[in-house]
């Protein structure tokens, strides 16, 4: 029945479309004339050579991860949430309130109360463009879009108005106190005798999000509420047939959805700045969307994905700082891999689905 | 240019009348991995026929006329073209050595006219004006010709299924086909419809056309074909001349087994009402009253069939029982009132109360085609306790339960961790009556049993209502096959534009009498 083994559905697509992906852009960089191959090496040395460049490339791949998710429990139900960046904004709002306006004696207790607090902020923006679309029919991937700018403009609002501390030249709240500070993956490594770089962002919250992929995972799959979801996003009416609500499916599947993306504020908010900062989400809901599709909404996929993708991230500020190339190359290649391993997904598919009919034929 | 030579060509060798065969197949395998669609099969078909080609659905009927059409290319075998060997390695090639094709699911641009579609492919030049005038007056032609009428403007998507079958083969006539096979081409058709495609067909025969036809439904093999080809597990069982065979043989031959072609069932012992329904209306999105005030009952142990052309108001009916659409009146289930436009207006409501639903479209209703079997084998009843522990669904359990399941009612293969998709029609269908029959329901809603399904299928299926109906339980049948309503049913309502014409009882009731209803015109028996 299945034109190929699993394995290479899984594993083979993957690389093969990365390394066409890395082949062009060792193509575009040789074009600006520069060494493609000392390019590599410094990306790799810069993102995975030491605990530092880790510390980056997992603190990136965390928030892509949260994003990542988002992304993938709505394509379950077929929704498109484009709106991961401004869920991820009020996600740091919730996070940002949460530890400020209230007394912490413990980082533990504040991260659970600010996980809760960003997915609620996260999940409540989600909800507005989800109803619209239940109730009203309008398109959530324009929603949710708008939503974004109307998420930057409030949170721009707040920062240099109420949030501001007074007198303050730059438009961010007051630092959160030290009762809420994150554990970094140098202190919790510590005490197992494993070395971690103290100056590198990464934190506890990258184990959250490990964890939420394994939730994600049990959601969709073993729980009731992840088969109506599958359900719904297969066949409308079929969902209808069995008495599941077109209504409350795309409600609660984005405000999932939007929880997830929110909760992205731990790290980059309360692990990292540790206080809410003018555009912290810097384009993470955005790349949320080509992890989502790299790792076809799988969350063990999405997990891969969001660590290739924090590698690009951090291996791309290396170059840009050691080298002529630009920091722009770096979206040229993230580009790159989502052009092979998403839309031209077919192109490596068709060929290998061939190869691997023919290598049955002759073996039977 | 190479269209003209293949005619010139052809027209040597495969005259109406010559002795050579319009098609001959020599041979032809085909593997899909380790599956054998198609095992060394040899055909003739002679100019100027129309030859049937039978078989249930997973036979092979379909793959052999991809191959016939340059959609797959054959491992082994030969493809003789009035005589002449002939490759054909795509689509372009089998029109060119003309051939055309009917598809079950039309190929046509919704958005487009007629004209435009019939050109589609096939224009002269860049510009569109001149090839649009030619085929306007080709198409007149044909029309008069073979009573192929169609408005060569209108918009496909506002014509009936019936017309744009005929855009289809007027498609085919335009490239100069002179093989036409068609693909199960009464599956979406109307009595009458199929009446005047069979008079196409015939009429072109007399012009010296060679006709496929590939169907599982013998009454037409019988009416229409001149010989008749069986297929059976990807093998050609036998060839035969219609006039010399039966539907009996016919069907053994198809299924390898005797076949009962009637259902076998004793007098019903009607019980109490389970269903009441009294003065039900819908309204649609566009404001046109699908139901116009219906009432009707069905007791406990009978099976109520609704006769009815398609679009006369008795999908609106299901889906409203079923709790997928609003509705105003009243229903009743078992003397309890049913919520028809509230929150509990829904099919786990309905579940709840009783009522089981196989929907007409179980591709799109009934199943989620990219679930597994197991998956489906719940669907609609997934929030039972009994499959929950805690927060999580109790897959393994379901996936056991699945497996005795779809021995019980021997769907083939057997294999839950198949996606539905996967199943041929026949035993797609017999999942979906799997899952509503095993919670004995009260009240089985059912909607075109056996559509798409083969004829072994068929037979089952059946003496699954009726055995249902044997324990007691109400069943409410829809289907636009009259056969299927009166072999089935203990009492025949039928309903037109959205009332009910009349009822009478299936012992009684006569063809004609029915199709006068169906048609609108109440007769006087008629309560």
């Amino acid at each position: 029945m299945e034109r190929m083994p699993k394995w290479a559905d899984v594993v083979l697509i993957p690389l093969i479309s990365l390394l066409l992906a890395a082949v062009i852009s060792a193509i575009v960089i040789l074009a600006i004339g520069e060494d493609p191959i000392n390019a590599v090496q410094l990306m790799v040395k810069g993102a995975l050579g030491s605990t530092y460049g880790w510390g980056y490339t997992l603190y990136y791949a965390t928030n892509f991860m949260f994003t990542g998710l988002a992304v993938a429990v709505a394509f379950h139900a077929r929704l498109f949430n484009i709106g991961g960046e401004g869920q991820a904004m009020l996600g740091g709002l919730g996070v940002a309130l949460v530890c400020l306006y209230l007394p912490w004696p413990h980082w533990s207790l504040a991260l659970i109360a600010a996980a809760l607090g960003a997915g609620l902020f996260g999940a409540a923006w989600a909800f507005l463009p989800a109803i619209l679309q239940a109730k009203r029919g309008s398109h959530i991937v324009i929603t949710t879009i708008m939503f974004n700018f109307i998420a930057a403009a409030f949170l721009n609002y707040l920062l240099v108005g109420a949030l501001k501390p007074r007198g303050a030249m730059d438009p961010s709240t007051a630092r959160f106190p030290e009762a809420t500070n994150l554990p970094s993956l140098h202190d919790i490594l510590a005490p197992l005798g494993i070395g971690f770089s103290k100056a590198a962002p990464a934190n506890i919250a990258f184990l959250v999000g490990v964890l939420a992929c394994v939730l994600v995972w049990l959601l969709i799959w073993r729980t009731r509420l992840g088969y109506e979801i599958r359900a719904f996003g297969h066949s409308e009416p079929a969902a209808l047939y069995a008495g599941i609500s077109p209504t409350k499916i795309t409600v609660v599947t984005m405000m999932i959805s939007g929880a997830l993306a929110g909760m992205m504020a731990i790290n980059n908010v309360m692990g990292e700045a540790e206080r809410l900062v003018l555009n912290a989400t810097e384009g993470a809901g955005f790349i949320g969307i080509a992890v989502a599709l790299m790792g076809r909404s799988h969350p063990f996929g999405v997990f891969l994905a969001a660590i290739l993708f924090g590698f690009l991230y951090q291996g791309g500020a290396e170059l840009s700082l050691w080298t002529n190339i630009p920091r722009e190359l770096i979206i040229v290649i993230q580009a790159l891999v989502i052009l092979f391993t998403g839309a031209l997904d077919n192109m490596v598919r068709l060929p290998l689905e061939r190869m691997f009919m023919a290598f049955r034929r002759m073996g039977a | 240019m190479r269209q003209d030579d293949a005619d010139g060509a052809r027209q040597a060798t495969a005259a109406p009348g010559s002795h050579l065969p319009a098609i001959e197949l020599r041979g032809i395998s085909k593997a899909f991995g380790p599956v054998q669609a198609n095992k060394d099969i040899s055909i003739r078909v002679m100019p100027g026929t129309i030859h049937g080609i039978i078989g249930e659905n997973g036979a092979g009927k379909s793959t052999l006329m991809s191959i016939l059409y340059g959609f797959y290319k054959a491992d082994a075998g030969e493809i003789f073209i009035g005589g002449q060997k002939t490759a054909i390695p795509d689509s372009q090639a089998a029109i060119a050595a003309g051939i055309g094709m009917v598809f079950q699911h039309f190929k046509l641009v919704e958005n487009f006219t007629v004209l435009e579609n019939v050109i589609l492919g096939a224009e002269d030049g860049r510009l569109l004006r001149p090839s649009l005038a030619k085929a306007r007056a080709a198409l007149k032609s044909l029309a008069e010709e073979y009573e192929l009428n169609v408005d060569p403007d209108a918009v496909i998507e506002d014509i009936g299924v019936g017309q744009q079958q005929r855009v289809e083969i007027l498609k085919a006539l335009y490239r100069q086909a002179d093989i036409l096979i068609l693909d199960e081409p009464t599956g979406v058709l109307t009595p009458p419809e199929a009446d005047h495609l069979f008079r196409i067909l015939r009429n072109l025969r007399a012009e010296g056309k060679t006709i496929i036809l590939i169907t599982h439904k013998l009454r037409e093999i019988m009416e229409i074909t001149d010989t008749v080809s069986v297929m059976r597990r990807g093998e050609m069982t036998a060839t035969v001349k219609t006039a010399e065979t039966s539907p009996e043989e016919l069907a053994e031959l198809m299924v390898g087994r005797k076949v009962l072609l009637r259902v076998e069932k004793t007098p019903a012992v009607p019980g109490k009402p389970v269903l009441e329904v009294e003065d039900l209306r819908v309204t649609d999105s566009s404001g046109v009253e699908r139901l116009r005030g219906v009432s009707l009952n069905v007791r406990a142990g009978e099976v109520l069939g609704l006769a009815g052309v398609a679009g006369n108001g008795q999908s609106e009916l299901l889906e409203v029982l079923g709790g997928m659409m609003q509705a105003t009146g009243k229903v009743r289930v078992n003397g309890q009132p049913i919520d028809l436009s509230g929150p509990h207006a829904d099919g786990q409501s309905r579940r709840n109360a009783g009522i089981a639903h196989v929907p007409e479209d179980r591709q799109r209703k009934g199943l989620i085609m990219d679930y597994a079997a197991w998956e489906n084998s719940v669907f609609g009843y997934h929030r039972d306790p009994a499959i929950q522990r805690g927060p999580l669904m109790r897959n393994a359990a379901i996936l056991d339960h699945a497996e005795t399941q779809m021995q019980r009612f021997d769907v083939r293969p057997p294999n839950p961790r198949l996606a539905a998709k996967n199943f041929s029609g026949g035993n797609q269908q017999k999942v979906v009556l799997a899952r509503e029959i095993e919670r004995g329901p009260d009240l089985l809603l059912i909607g075109q049993p056996t559509r798409g399904v083969d004829i072994g299928a068929i037979e089952f299926i059946h003496q699954q209502i009726i055995a249902l109906r044997d324990a007691g339980k109400a069943i409410l049948l829809v289907s636009v096959e009259l056969d299927e309503i009166l072999a089935l049913s203990d009492r025949i309502a039928v309903i037109f534009d959205g009332r009910i014409m009349g009822e009478c009882a299936a012992d009684t009731a006569s063809t004609q009498e029915l199709g006068l209803m169906m048609a609108g015109i109440s007769s006087g028996k008629a309560a």
